[in-house]
């Protein structure tokens, strides 16, 4: 089990609607917390990397002003992304970085303002979120594809409308307690409900999706702090280690992808790779983070990341393993569904979780048991960008 | 040139494929075949990633395939709003050949199943844009 690099602080902005700021100083936010956990200053910081989905910046090359305004000029900085996992993408390559002994200690921060632009510019880019020459001709959407995977998924293994809303009911129980959140609100059965004229989740955007299935858009920024085993056993009592990290790459177009019925392609191969590394299996896992941004992924999140066997997902919703109290818990901050999904920041903020929980310094959301191995599963776009990040103590 | 015609509506104009579009005009749904190394493309692709050659042929998609999995949207992204609702799918052909289009409003969404067999047939719609959808074997 390598040791070699470590998390040393860890923060994260308020998940919002409309944040009342620029992009500098949203990132300014998370950055903040970060540098205040790890207890160190500016000039300890060899390099920043900076991640966001470029298409909701107005900013062009954000790393520079970014950099400038979080006091970490002269020292390196560079824009990473991969849409939604562009923060887990920024980690894997300090990582990297701090590996190969040229940087001791490397800040990645992870932003998104997505009402940085207006909702008919923001409508006219989901347009083009995909393969612009042969699929986005037809009309596609983000839930549109998902639904491809929901239905299929379901119409394989089984899987109801009811569990789907029951992770999304999940998600709710833990956003109420999570101050960050965006969503902090209750989700009940009759939210739901078809027939009940007020149900705030019952509405379908793309067959077999609700409202209520999709994600929270948010406002936020997400930061990281990474140092090699020299500094982190110096600096910080409670270093949390990467163990395992893994990612992987796939179609972007629908045409060529593998069996619909099996899930994320990514997300198997990138948990393969982790699990590998860390010299660890699925049962040591004793917390983790997934990417939620349907409620269908964290169904299929639970097979690629073997909690349970393929096409047997339905069952850890439904007999609750995934509740705080239960085996394996997952998304107990209230993951992208209740939590919110600032894209470029979703990555961070999942890995903040991960850090608070091991320390044993989440709160109300804490895992008992003094958890000692937790895991993040950060994927972008549909299933484009795969990212398993597994950490220790 | 000439790639702007397809799909309800285009956001590439120049690509090595375009001729894509003569053939929809013709009747005809076509991918390509490396000729050097035989691999299959659908869509169609200019060069290939198994051995690097730029040769390329053009073959006819098989008639009838599986809808593997489908959708219905309810909300469009700006300028397909007048469509909605509408469906979308993949086809399965077998031998790695795979499918994406809209589903024809021919079959009602509650016939809709995944593993039904359909066919995939050129359409042009009333602004001339063409494209092609799944329609009932
Ligand atoms: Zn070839």
């Amino acid at each position: 089990m390598p040791k070699d690099v470590a998390v040393i602080g860890v923060g994260q902005s308020n998940f919002v609607r409309g944040y009342e700021g620029s992009i500098r100083e949203l990132a300014f936010e998370a950055f903040r917390e970060a540098m205040e956990d790890a207890g160190i200053t500016t000039k300890d910081v060899d390099a920043s990397i900076i991640c966001s989905a470029p298409e909701y910046d107005k900013q062009r090359s954000p790393a520079g002003v970014i950099a400038e305004y979080l006091g970490l000029i002269p020292q390196p900085t560079v824009y990473v992304e991969t849409i939604c996992s562009s923060s887990s993408t920024g980690v894997r390559i300090a990582y990297g970085l701090i590996k190969s002994g040229l940087h001791d200690i490397v800040a990645v921060i992870g932003f998104q303002k997505m009402s940085e632009i207006t909702s008919a510019e923001s409508q006219e880019r989901m347009g083009r979120g995909a393969d612009i020459q042969w699929e986005s001709p037809f009309g596609t959407m983000m839930p549109a594809y998902y639904a491809l995977y929901a239905q299929a998924y379901m119409a394989k293994n089984g899987l109801t409308l009811d569990d789907l809303m029951n992770v999304r009911i999940k998600s709710a129980t833990y956003g109420q307690i999570n101050d960050r959140a965006v969503y902090r609100k209750p989700v009940l059965p009759d939210d739901f409900d078809p027939n009940n004229p007020n149900a705030r989740m019952a509405q379908v955007v793309s067959w077999p999706l609700r409202v209520g299935d999709a994600c929270a858009n948010a406002d936020g920024s997400s930061c990281v702090i990474l140092a090699n085993a020299e500094k982190a056993k110096a600096i910080c009592k409670k270093p949390v280690w990467i163990l395992g990290i893994g990612a992987a790459s796939e179609a972007v177009n629908m045409a060529s992808r593998p069996d619909f019925s099996k899930g994320i392609r990514v997300a198997h191969i990138a948990a393969q790779q982790a699990y590998k590394m860390a010299g660890i299996t699925p049962k040591d896992v004793k917390v983790a983070e997934v990417h939620d941004c349907f409620t269908i992924a964290e169904i299929m999140a639970y097979e690629a990341l073997g909690f349970a066997p393929i096409g047997e997902g339905k069952q850890l919703i439904r007999e609750k393993a995934t509740y705080k109290e239960g085996p394996i818990p997952v998304n107990v901050d209230g993951g992208l569904l209740s939590k919110g999904h600032p894209i470029g920041a979703t990555g961070g903020s999942q890995i903040r979780t991960i850090v608070l929980q091991l320390r044993g310094e989440a709160g109300p959301m804490q895992v008992p048991g003094e958890p000692d191995i937790g895991l993040v599963h950060n994927i972008g776009g549909v299933g484009l960008y795969g990212n398993v990040t597994i950490f220790g103590r | 040139m000439g790639f702007e015609k397809f799909g309800r509506k285009s956001f590439t104009s120049a690509t090595k494929t375009a001729k894509f579009v003569d053939f929809l005009m013709e009747g005809k749904i076509m991918g390509t075949i490396c000729k050097k190394c035989g691999m299959k493309y659908f869509p169609p692709r200019a060069d290939c990633a198994n051995c690097f050659s730029s040769e390329m042929d053009w073959f006819e998609m098989p008639k009838r395939g599986k809808l593997e999995t489908f959708t219905v949207a309810y909300y469009a992204p700006y300028g397909f709003e007048m469509d909605c609702p509408y469906s979308m799918g993949v086809v399965d052909y077998g031998d790695n050949l795979k499918l994406f289009a809209r589903i024809s409003k021919n079959i009602k969404q509650d016939e809709l199943r995944t593993d039904m067999e359909v066919t995939v047939k050129p359409v042009q719609y009333e602004d001339g844009q063409i494209a092609y959808e799944i329609e009932k074997a």
